[in-house]
């Protein structure tokens, strides 16, 4: 997980280089890992004929789920950029007392178990919950909607946007900022055109784990927003629930699930990898 | 130069609290390796003093996990040396891994269908499954009852917010088989059913999970076994007419290729025996001739 770490180390452990090692007995090194990794998600892509999949594709409740799922998704990427860009810059900017609290509850929901954090949302947003009750008087219900799906999913994936964030916002030399409000940059005009730009790295990067992360989400989503096709049941609930009764619908929508994720994070390396010096 | 200390003993700290968990673990345990790496598998009922000799691996429907703790220990106190080891479950999952081989000495299904499918594998001798519990379905609603639920009727009320399981397991296809018969019948209106499923704000992935969304007030009504009702304080049940109501037999067997062949049948013995129906019939369970 190089994205919990500090940026400055890898940097350092650059310059002074190792003497060089034979790279076969590296790759030999690396090849359990990678069978490791491989072989569960060949196994899940070769289970099913082409045929049976674009069969099983056609299927409107696995496009329903395939919809939905992108849909909320992409709102909780939003939500979790929205809500996390100032928690990350003040993470990486300001030394405040209690920050070290502060970093370490952003930390939670990636530990949490997910059940857990639906278990939680239910008695904050639930219709007898500390928010959830005076909503309810005024006849709004946030449980088994779709606000509910992209709420779990901002729960669990904003913590992978503010760490990456704030590894990139804490890479920009403070110097810079000072010179662009030397010469009259107003403190928003400094962060959207100086210190979000230079930090886009660890942003885009963090847009990327955050939304990977959503597309994902299961445990939350399927206790606080219950199941309900079309409305509240994204293609990791589909998986679920298609295990139990048609493991074809399952294996569909799993190398769907592997596909989008796989594409989306090599996107976003690719776009990051132009440029810069870095990796 | 401090941060440097600093981190080295933040470092150890880490080691020793890892170390210790890890010691921990091994210490409190006195399972097998392999039921220690299953960390689904709740080693439940032994008494980690006692050295058990012999310890049965039982497969058992997740509605079963109150009352077969308890029959578990009467069991092994009935049965010295002899311990019981559960894997609590949805029946299909309990199914599918008896099928890939899973160590399994018996196995108790929540339906018949499951049973037939752990059969097909041929671990399980068609002859062997026997009935020894059933199981109804019930209305529950929160204790407070907001949407004020009084009779069936009440369910197809616009605005009443109803969950139910989904149809992918059991109790979701038993809860839409009752919708299905009481459309049919007297009383309640040949839209009953579908006014019910207008209503429907989810379709929860097992029985247990509706019960609790009734318990936290989230839902106004759901429809769950009788043996799940009488477990939740939260909760107050609506009986469903026996007629109108759907009978789920949950099966039990003896693996065919057990290594404790003779303890095995012990254990389906008990379940069957008085001891182990008085159990069950504490726990809303139903005898298997009440049909």
């Amino acid at each position: 997980m190089s994205w919990l770490g500090s940026t400055g180390a890898g940097r350092r452990a650059r310059d002074r280089r190792p003497p060089r090692h034979r790279p076969e007995a590296w790759w030999a090194l690396a090849l359990p890992l990678l069978l490791f990794l491989v072989l569960p998600l060949l196994a899940l892509l070769f289970y099913s004929t082409p045929a049976e999949l674009r069969v099983n594709l056609a299927r409107p409740e696995v496009r329903q789920a395939i919809g939905l799922s992108l849909r909320t998704s992409a709102w909780a990427t939003l939500a979790a950029v929205l809500l996390g860009l100032p928690v990350a810059y003040l993470l990486a900017r300001r030394e405040f007392r209690g920050r070290l609290l502060l970093d370490n509850l952003i930390d939670l929901p990636i530990v949490l178990p997910p059940a857990v954090a639906g278990l939680a949302l239910l008695l904050v947003f639930g219709r007898r919950g500390w928010l959830g009750a005076p909503l309810d008087d005024l006849g709004v219900r946030v449980t088994f909607t779709q606000v509910a799906v992209v709420i779990a999913q901002t729960f669990i994936a904003v913590s992978l946007f503010i760490r990456a964030a704030t590894i990139g916002f804490a890479a920009v030399e403070p110097e810079l900022e000072d010179a662009a409000a030397i010469d009259g940059a107003g403190p928003g005009q400094v962060f959207w055109r100086i210190s979000l730009p230079l930090a886009r790295r660890g942003v885009l990067s963090g847009v990327a784990l955050a939304w990977a992360r959503a597309l994902g989400e299961f445990g939350a989503t399927i206790i606080f927003a219950g199941n309900f096709p079309g409305r509240t049941q994204t293609m990791p609930l589909a998986i679920y629930l298609g295990f139990e009764l048609e493991l074809g619908v399952a294996v569909v929508l799993s190398v769907i699930l592997i596909g989008c994720s796989f594409v989306v994070l090599l996107l976003i390396k690719l776009i990051l990898g132009r440029g810069d010096s870095d990796d | 130069m401090n941060d440097r200390v600093r981190h080295r003993w933040v470092a150890i700290a880490l080691l020793v609290f890892l170390a210790l968990a890890l010691v921990g673990c091994g210490g409190a345990q006195t399972t097998t390796p392999t039921e220690a790496a299953a960390t689904q598998l709740p080693t439940a009922t032994e008494p980690a003093e006692t050295e058990a000799e012999t310890t049965l691996t039982v497969f058992a429907a997740a509605s079963l996990t109150d009352a077969f703790g308890e029959i578990a220990t009467a069991f092994s106190a009935a049965n010295p040396g002899v311990s019981v080891a559960f894997n609590f479950a949805g029946s299909n999952q309990l199914a599918t891994q008896i099928g890939e081989g899973a160590p399994a000495d018996v196995f108790a299904s929540a339906n018949r269908k499951q049973m037939d499918a752990a059969i097909e594998t041929g671990r399980i001798d068609a002859d062997a499954p026997q009935v020894f519990v059933t199981n109804r379905l019930v209305v529950v609603v929160p204790a407070d009852n907001p949407a004020g639920i009084v009779e069936l009727t009440d369910l197809a009320q616009p605005d009443t917010v109803v969950v139910l399981a989904a149809e992918e397991v059991p109790a979701g296809q038993y809860a839409l088989e009752f919708l299905g018969k009481a459309s049919d019948a007297v009383g309640f209106g040949s839209t009953f059913g579908d006014d019910v499923l207008a209503n429907v704000v989810s379709y929860e992935e097992n029985v247990r999970s509706v019960l609790n969304k009734v318990a936290l007030g989230e839902a106004d009504a759901g429809i769950v076994y009788t043996s799940d009702a009488i477990s939740e304080p939260g909760v107050t049940t609506i009986e469903i007419p026996e007629e109108l109501n759907v009978l789920a037999e949950y099966p039990i067997a003896a693996l065919n290729d057990s290594a404790f062949g003779e303890e095995a049948a012990a254990f389906v013995a008990f379940v069957l025996g008085p001891e182990g129906q008085d159990t069950l019939a504490r726990y809303g369970f139903g005898a298997p001739s009440g049909q």
